[in-house]
């Protein structure tokens, strides 16, 4: 029965990944780039939910939709302060832009919030599900993630599929120029896409936050550089990818810490990351890339 | 007045004159040729055209309106639409998709109303959907629209090509070398397509070619170019038996 139990836990963990993975691999997929202060946006979604719920009293549920808000306005902001300048720079200087712009974010939370973890209070107050008379406790905030996962996850495709939005998502990606050529708004495709990307990171804070209640200015930091390594596992660029990477990544994480070694446990998810790169760089679901020539 | 006219347009990469003192003028409707051997500066002329080149110099004018230095988005918005040399089609998407994506600037709705799916992104996707399926049945190609767009057959994609840019509601139509890597009678098709979109449109089509049947049969004009300027400009025949030109083609 706590095999079960592990596995549960390890799919609402996961759940987060997917989360905070979809929008990895969403910006990878059509910016071409690696957006690795996005971890660090799950962080400010947290706060703001600390701020306006704790410290205002609002109710939970606004308070995400204000964090959602206030996230998307962040992302946009990133993007079209620190990136969209580097548009047709280096991968590299990129990069190590994304890397200062989530130090950037993390000192600024240092700044205003300090240091001390601050008690997250559970915004899920649902009841818990018992099963097996008692013999398997089910948490509520556990339950409610995998679903808010599974729900964007669908929305998502949908949305990529089937809007305007979507069919310029994809044509950027595949070919930014082109697109460009048939009237397609390059830069705002991206900016919806980083729009999109940070509102999902907000509430992957909310629910991280309220399975593990605890914040500081570096909570973002390891789920985002473990959901980066979900959406490589899955292949990055691909949005089923990141989901399927995500979970799995979560699953194996909690499997570990259960039966192998708690503190071995990170070593053996990024122990994952080389041997996908090794075997399958392109990721569970990822396109192998062929090179015309 | 001339639907597209370029005045003294050049533009350089480091020390390379890639185009210099380029003029032409098309008029409304007319097939119009623009040939020459390779690295002559045809593909340079079309990015400069479709504001991926900035020119250095000179300016371009659609339909008296000048779009020199405008953005490409603009200038595809002002009415000027073009295929590749390569073939550059969305692969991964339905071939429905990649028309509607030509159609994405005539369609409006928000990102808000496609997320919430409210009355007008129905309207608005059913009404996209049937003027792409229309375009689709125009070039014959109604019974692919569900697939992959990197599934269709060679010949079938460069039309895909041409109906994606259709979709734009251009004014001028610029297609880069329609007919490489066709055999014979793909090409032959491609001449009937050609002509019956200047037809059915009432468009306008400049075209860079090295196929000379195709050139001699469809174009009513033709520009040579040679190392970025232009060697012979006129009626197709008279261009075509030009002394110059053939040297600059065969060497002397």
């Amino acid at each position: 029965m706590s095999f079960v139990a592990h596995l549960i836990n390890g799919i609402s963990l996961g759940s987060v990944y997917a989360l905070i993975a979809l929008g990895y691999t969403m910006v990878y997929g059509i910016a071409k780039m690696l957006n690795f202060a996005h971890g660090d946006v799950i962080m400010i979604g947290g706060y703001v939910v600390f701020v306006t719920a704790s410290g205002l009293g609002i109710n939970p549920l606004a308070a995400i939709i204000v964090s959602m808000a206030a996230c998307t306005v962040l992302g946009v902001t990133i993007e079209r302060v620190a990136y969209r300048p580097l548009r047709g720079a280096s991968p590299l200087a990129v990069l190590i832009t994304a890397i200062g712009v989530s130090y950037l974010l993390q000192n600024v939370a240092l700044l205003v919030f300090g240091s001390d973890t601050k008690a997250f209070s559970n915004v899920v107050t649902l009841p818990n599900l018992e099963l097996f008379g008692g013999q398997l406790i089910i948490k509520s905030v556990t339950i409610v993630t995998v679903i808010v996962s599974i729900i964007i996850m669908v929305g998502l495709t949908f949305f990529v599929r089937k809007t305007k939005i979507g069919r310029a998502m994809t044509a950027v990606s595949e070919d930014q120029g082109a697109a460009q050529l048939m009237g397609i708004n390059v830069n705002g495709t991206i900016a919806v896409t980083f729009a999109i990307g940070s509102s999902l990171a907000a509430v992957a804070g909310v629910l991280l936050c309220s399975a593990y209640p605890s914040l500081t200015p570096y909570t973002g930091s390891m789920p985002g550089i473990k959901a980066f390594v979900a959406a490589v596992f899955g292949g990055i660029g691909s949005i089923p990818g990141a989901f399927i990477g995500g979970i799995l990544l979560g699953v194996i994480e909690n499997l570990s810490k259960a039966y192998i070694s708690s503190q071995l446990a990170d070593a053996i998810v990024f122990s994952i990351l080389i041997i996908v790169l090794l075997v399958k760089p392109t990721g569970l679901l990822g396109r192998k890339v062929l090179e015309k020539v | 007045m001339a639907l597209l006219e370029t005045k003294n347009l050049g533009i350089s990469f480091g020390g390379l004159r890639a185009v210099n003192a380029f003029d032409i003028s098309v008029e409304k409707g007319q097939l119009y040729g623009l040939i020459g051997p390779n690295g002559a500066g045809k593909t340079t002329i079309f990015n400069l055209l479709t504001g991926v080149y900035t020119p250095d110099e000179g300016a371009i004018l659609l339909d008296g309106v000048n779009l020199t230095g405008k953005k490409t988005i603009d200038i595809c918005k002002a009415g000027i639409a073009r295929t590749f040399q390569n073939i550059r089609l969305f692969g991964d998407m339905p071939v429905l998709d990649n028309v509607k994506v030509g159609l994405h600037n005539h369609y409006p709705y928000s990102t808000f109303e496609g997320i919430l799916r409210l009355p007008r992104y129905h309207k608005v996707e059913k009404e996209m959907n049937a003027r792409a399926m229309e375009l689709l049945e125009v070039f014959g190609l109604e019974e692919y629209a569900d697939y992959q767009a990197e599934n269709l057959p060679y010949g079938q994609q460069r039309k895909l090509e041409i109906a994606r840019a259709m979709a734009t509601n251009p004014k001028l139509l610029l297609l880069d070398e329609p007919a490489a890597g066709m055999n014979p009678n793909e090409t032959r098709e491609l001449m009937e397509t050609i002509r019956f979109v200047r037809d059915r449109f009432e468009m306008t089509i400049l075209l860079i070619e090295h196929d000379m049947k195709l050139v001699a049969g469809i174009c009513e004009k033709l520009t040579v170019l040679n190392f970025g300027e232009v060697l012979a400009q006129g009626e197709t025949q008279e261009v075509l038996n030009n002394p110059d030109v053939i040297t600059a083609y065969l060497g002397s």
